[in-house]
């Protein structure tokens, strides 16, 4: 079946690779393009290859304001958040044996601190407020003498809510800790400034920025300098943080993607920020519908939202030329509702009806309004098969029931 | 989630055409009407299944049968599976009932086996419910 009839709504998942990159990613390919290894310093292949890697490597450096040298090319974001976490941990371990993380990070940064736990380490994994947000002194109560990293991510992936840095990372640098975000939603949403904000090492993914799947990037801070132990040997390419060939039309492909995303992150803004309203406005005539995270304090691309009396996979089911993702248990293999949702003390039945929307650069203004059509349809005619529903109807308080548990 | 053809039709179809595949409701105080509610909204699904039966011979028949569901895609789709397989059935054919026909009538996938267990367990407590009426 062709994906064409269905709407996406679901770019925090991933992005289509913009056509300007893609074209850009084709010259670094072929026998015609420039498709040399960037290691081969004996000839030109070479030497062109490189040259492209290094452009790139300034684009990204400049969406961001670092220093092209201070960005490591990596797989994604999973190898950026693992380099990071487990380098320095392992690094430093004669310094302390202390990490502090939240509930609610990606699982990028959560299983390699459990790895860590394995290996020894001590990991404090803080709880969010209600909205969805780490507060600074949260990360500041749970510092101790042996606290060498902290990571806590830039916006959460299923709230889109964002946390301070600057705080956070004064926080942290004043404890003499490193500091470590996850910032793979971030790139082309909001500005990232590190020559200002106190952060030691920052982790991109190209795929959610309309860049190529397969490719990401850690920064790693010159000043005050930060080192890691490698993961991946073999070669000692990247200044020995990251070993092995690299990816000539991958990188090319991020670099072109973060170059679009600097130039038109406004442009993206205002059209996303428009569709957010529209949708929020519609979805709030629906009952009984909860937003998921502080609005005050997040993205307008994500949008998670909780159809109460209404399961979250049979609504996906409703919504079928609708590509949308849930927190809900029945979508993932575990069978647990999502964890993002619990840490934030929600309900869990709050947490299994919950639906996240998220919009992007090729996102239309019909696409939005026609989903607004099916979404409050399918809801009602959810909610007319659902028992909770119908007992909440009744005026029976459903916290009050004794279930029959399986 | 890769869904057979079957459960996808299945609930689409109770979606858009409720009546027709008995979702709705008796009045539970009725004499001749058995309900049976299992699951939690905690653990993601609850269903509500209940039968109008009359006497026949020595036994009693299912006449019709109502259900609501909440739940995933495959929850849905087994409530109503099972409610087609009830009709008409003596209470001694509907206990015998078990989930693996439903779980062969709709191929869920093994993660999905419980759905068609609820739907087992709400069948027993709709019967145990109307026979502690009679």
């Amino acid at each position: 079946m062709s994906t064409q009839s269905t709407i996406y709504l679901d770019y925090a998942s991933t992005t289509p690779v913009d056509p300007r990159v893609a074209s850009k990613m084709m010259e670094f390919l072929t026998p015609e393009g420039e498709f040399g290894n960037p290691a081969s310093r004996s000839h030109r292949f070479g030497w062109k290859a490189d040259e492209a890697v290094e452009e790139s490597r300034s684009h990204v450096a400049n969406l961001v304001n670092c220093d092209p040298r201070e960005i490591v090319w990596t797989s994604g974001a999973t190898e950026a958040d693992n380099l990071a976490i487990k380098g320095v941990a392992r690094f430093y371990k004669t310094k302390g044996n202390h990490i502090i993380t939240s509930k609610i990070e990606h699982k990028a940064v959560l299983d390699p601190c459990r790895q860590l736990e394995r290996e020894g380490f001590e990991v404090t994994y803080l709880d969010p407020d209600a909205g969805g947000v780490i507060s600074p002194d949260a990360v500041k109560s749970a510092m101790k003498d042996s606290t060498i990293l902290v990571s806590i991510m830039h916006i959460n992936n299923e709230l889109g809510t964002v946390n301070d840095l600057e705080k956070i990372g004064e926080i942290v640098r004043k404890n003499g800790a490193f500091f470590h975000v996850d910032a793979a939603q971030s790139t082309g949403k909001v500005d990232i400034d590190l020559s200002r904000i106190p952060v030691d090492l920052m982790s991109f993914s190209a795929h959610k920025t309309y860049g190529p799947k397969g490719v990401g990037a850690l920064y790693v801070r010159r000043k005050p300098r930060v080192r890691l132990e490698a993961l991946i040997h073999g070669g000692g390419h990247e200044r020995g943080m990251r070993s092995g060939t690299l990816a000539t039309h991958q990188i090319v492909g991020m670099g072109e993607a973060f170059r679009i995303a600097k130039v038109e992150m406004e442009k993206d803004h205002k059209k996303v920020n428009k569709f957010h309203k529209k949708f929020l406005d519609k979805v709030k005539e629906i009952d009984h519908v909860y937003i998921n995270g502080d609005l005050k304090n997040k993205v307008p691309n994500i949008l998670n939202i909780s159809f109460n009396f209404v399961e979250g996979e049979s609504l996906i089911m409703g919504l079928k030329d609708i590509a949308v993702s849930s927190g809900s248990a029945c979508t993932s293999a575990s069978l647990e509702p999502s964890y993002v949702l619990r840490a934030l003390g929600r309900k869990d039945e709050l947490a299994h009806s919950s639906i996240r929307f998220s919009f992007g650069r090729f996102t239309s203004d019909d696409d939005v309004s026609n989903t607004l059509d099916i979404l409050g349809n399918v809801v009602h005619r959810l909610r007319e098969l659902s028992p909770l529903w119908e007992m909440h109807l009744d005026g029976i308080d459903l916290d009050e029931v004794e279930w029959n548990m399986h | 989630m890769a869904y057979s053809k079957k459960v996808v039709e299945k609930f689409e179809n109770t979606l858009n055409n409720p009546e027709a595949f008995k979702v709705g409701r008796f009045d539970p105080k009725e004499a001749n009407v058995g309900t049976g509610m299992v699951g939690a909204p905690a653990c993601g699904d609850v269903m509500k299944l209940q039968i109008k039966c009359e006497p026949k011979g020595n036994t009693h028949v299912i006449k019709d049968v109502k259900f609501k569901t909440y739940g995933c895609g495959s929850a849905i789709a087994s409530s109503s599976e099972l409610v087609e397989m009830l009709i008409g059935k003596t209470l001694e054919e509907a206990k015998a009932i078990k989930n693996v026909e439903i779980v062969e009538a709709l191929e869920l996938p093994p993660i999905k086996i419980h759905c068609s267990v609820l739907a087992e367990d709400s069948i027993r407590q709709a019967i145990e419910d109307y026979e502690a009426k009679q």
